[in-house]
């Protein structure tokens, strides 16, 4: 019984990671309708900026957890913000009448670059590097399970933050300006929205939120490397795409879901554990032949 | 222009495509690759200027010009014989082209979106490592078969590549590239991330594993594997050409164009979808047999996704929807790290400032699509 639930919590943990990649996906969906597939390469370069400002930090003499950790965060949220704001600015908007399979072919290369810009030019880039543990790791257990102050933490601050990111899409006047460029383009120019800056700061949110989830993920496994955000990208990809792309509840209900096969697929069913990426990634192929926009389809219909 | 000074054309632009391959191949320091490159780069760009670019179309319009590009390809195997090395390379140009012919055949003429290449292509040789292992079955059909089995395991994707349009039908492909390559990662049967070994190639009683020995020409065995990627290729290019110039052809370029209006027009968007998807993996796996029997081993490490990506990039950075500008693109993604040793670290990172460049500068490719023209007694 501990073992599973062990199980849970871990699925828990990833899924709320791959949620918040999954909500940047789907926001650059809903205002642009293009895949930034270098998101996942922002959220590693945004867990590298953590690390640059770790180390800062412990170079300037700050000493209590709680700084370093506010320190890192406000710093990669921060970076990574301005980051995406820059690719926006920079590599979609200009590609904005071409197929989308420029764009998408663009952002990979994009990745790629990110990529390998981390691998040549941080220093010792080239191996993962060890992130530095900045929670309390005391453990209580409660019954046969161990439950573990830094993730109960961790989970509670990816919880909060698509809390937030939901209320300020729902309640303040750039949400309102977010969803109106979502629905029409070109009516929400008419109702005097400045489309480029609600593109960039779109582009900014989301990217911020994937630069906490990078954070989260080193704090989690307690070592990033320049390859983390390929799958990390592909699998928050294929959970905002599975809920239904432009859907912030989708894209939260495919990233749990996403870790929920996976746990499935590591602890309930027969086969190595091995598997379970072939077990997650075989259903969402599955998933996709019976609800092809997503769990949360976009309604969709065709104009001729 | 006539039909006798096109050929010229062609047959004038081929040996010197050739002889720049060759130089291009030969050159030993990086000052020689980059003063090549400069040559390379100021003749693409005089062919476009006024005098020269009529020859430069009727050579690039020439039907003569795929053959007596092959052809100068196999003079440039015998020129290279013992340089294993190049030769090497010029294979894996060739192999990688085919396969990417088959991705051309869906992006460029059906817009089926396949970002799985690399899965297929790893079908296919898996296919030969398998099959290929005792000897008992012949080599050609060793090779068909990878063909063959990338066509029908595709055919598990049908579905949902059909059910699905644009990024969905882009995840249906993503995944599908993940889970086949981490599936051989934990699969012992199929050796998992050490591989498979193969032996040499035999087909139709020629072992192209052994050195070259014909009369006074001795050289390295990778002469013969070059040749037989030409023969693939040949039939490749006469296959995809020929449903280019056919109604297929037309039939999957309205696919692509409009959907809807195909449909109202009474074509079946599925069946053209379906058969653009299973001939292009049919391509694709068979390029990757023959690259299993040219390298020798095969791992789960060369089929990643970014290896797919690379095939992708391939055909858009050749011009999507046009064939020719393939082994031109995948000559360019593959030769250019390989010359450029002294940027070896900074390879990739310089590759990926390229193709952004290519896009964002010339978003329709090297040699973009080319308008079907009419021809008097046929569809063309």
């Amino acid at each position: 019984m501990g073992l599973l639930a062990q199980y849970v919590i871990n699925g828990a943990m990833l899924g709320m990671m791959y949620a918040l990649v999954a909500v940047g996906f789907s926001l650059f969906f809903g205002v642009l309708d293009v895949i930034q597939f270098a998101h996942g390469d922002v959220l590693m370069v945004g867990a590298f900026a953590g690390l640059a400002a770790h180390a800062l930090l412990a170079h300037l003499g700050v000493t209590s957890p709680a700084l370093l950790l506010l320190g890192v965060l406000a710093a990669a949220a921060l970076s990574m913000a301005i980051l995406g704001a820059l690719i926006a600015r920079a590599v979609v908007l200009p590609l904005k009448s071409v197929p989308p399979i420029n764009v998408l072919l663009m952002t990979l290369m994009l990745g790629t670059a990110l990529r390998e810009a981390i691998r040549l030019f941080y220093p010792g880039g080239s191996q993962p590097q060890r992130f530095p543990s900045l929670l309390p790791g005391t453990a209580t257990a409660v019954g046969a399970l161990t439950l573990r102050l830094d993730n109960a933490i961790l989970f509670a601050t990816g919880a909060l933050l698509i809390v937030g990111t939901h209320l300020f899409i729902t309640g303040t006047r750039l949400g309102l300006a977010i969803r109106a460029v979502a629905q029409d383009e070109e009516t929400a120019r008419c109702m005097g929205i400045d489309f480029t800056k609600v593109v960039l700061a779109t582009f900014a949110l989301g990217s911020a939120l994937a630069a906490v989830a990078g954070v989260m993920n080193g704090l989690y496994y307690n070592e990033v490397g320049f390859g983390m955000g390929l799958l990390l990208g592909v699998i928050g990809f294929s959970a905002a795409v599975v809920g239904g792309l432009g859907n912030l509840y989708g894209a939260i209900l495919g990233g749990f879901l996403f870790a929920a096969l996976q746990t499935i697929g590591a602890a309930a069913l027969p086969f190595a554990s091995a598997y379970k990426d072939v077990f997650a990634f075989g259903v969402v192929i599955v998933l996709m032949a019976f609800r092809p926009t997503g769990l949360i389809g976009e309604k969709a219909s065709e104009r001729v | 222009m006539s039909g006798f000074s096109r050929i010229a054309a062609a047959l004038v632009a081929s040996v010197l495509l050739s002889a720049y391959l060759l130089l291009f191949l030969r050159a030993e320091s990086t000052y020689t690759v980059a003063l090549l490159l400069a040559c390379g780069v100021a003749v693409a760009l005089a062919l476009r200027a006024k005098p020269l670019a009529p020859l430069a179309r009727a050579a690039g319009s020439s039907r003569a010009l795929p053959p007596f590009g092959l052809l100068g390809v196999v003079a440039l195997a015998l020129l290279l014989r013992d340089d294993a090395f190049s030769l090497f390379l010029v294979a894996r140009v060739l192999v990688i082209a085919l396969a990417c012919l088959g991705l051309h055949l869906q992006f460029g003429s059906a817009g089926v979106v396949n970002f799985a290449g690399a899965a297929f292509f790893g079908i296919g040789g898996y296919t030969a490592a398998v099959l290929g292992r005792g000897g008992a079955i012949p080599g050609a059909l060793v090779l068909l078969a990878g063909g063959v089995a990338a066509a029908v395991i595709g055919s598990v994707l049908i579905l949902p590549v059909l059910r699905t349009r644009g990024h969905y039908a882009a995840l249906v492909t993503v995944a599908f590239g993940i889970l086949f390559r981490t599936f051989l990662e934990v699969n012992d049967t199929l050796g998992g991330p050490q591989g498979l070994k193969l032996a040499g190639l035999e087909i139709f009683g020629l072992r192209l594993g052994d050195d070259l020995a014909l009369g006074p020409l001795e050289g390295s065995f990778l002469v013969k594997y070059v040749l037989a990627a030409v023969v693939l290729l040949a039939l490749g290019f006469a296959l995809v050409l020929r449903i280019e110039r056919s109604f297929v052809g037309l039939a999957l370029d309205a696919v692509r164009l409009d959907e809807t209006a195909a449909a109202a027009f009474g074509l079946d968007v599925a069946r053209w979808k379906i058969l653009a998807f299973t001939v292009g993996n049919f391509l694709t796996g068979l390029a990757g047999a023959l690259s299993a029997y040219l390298v020798g081993f095969i791992a789960p490490n060369n089929f990643t996704f970014s290896e797919s990506l690379i095939f992708v990039s391939i055909i858009l950075l050749g011009g999507i929807g046009n064939a020719a500008g393939v082994p031109l693109a995948a000559a360019i993604v593959l030769l250019l790290p390989e010359k450029l040793q002294l940027l070896q670290e900074y390879r990739y990172l310089l590759y990926a400032l390229l193709v952004m460049a290519v896009l964002l500068f010339r978003p329709g490719g090297l040699l973009p699509r080319r308008l079907r023209r009419w021809e008097a007694g046929g569809a063309a």
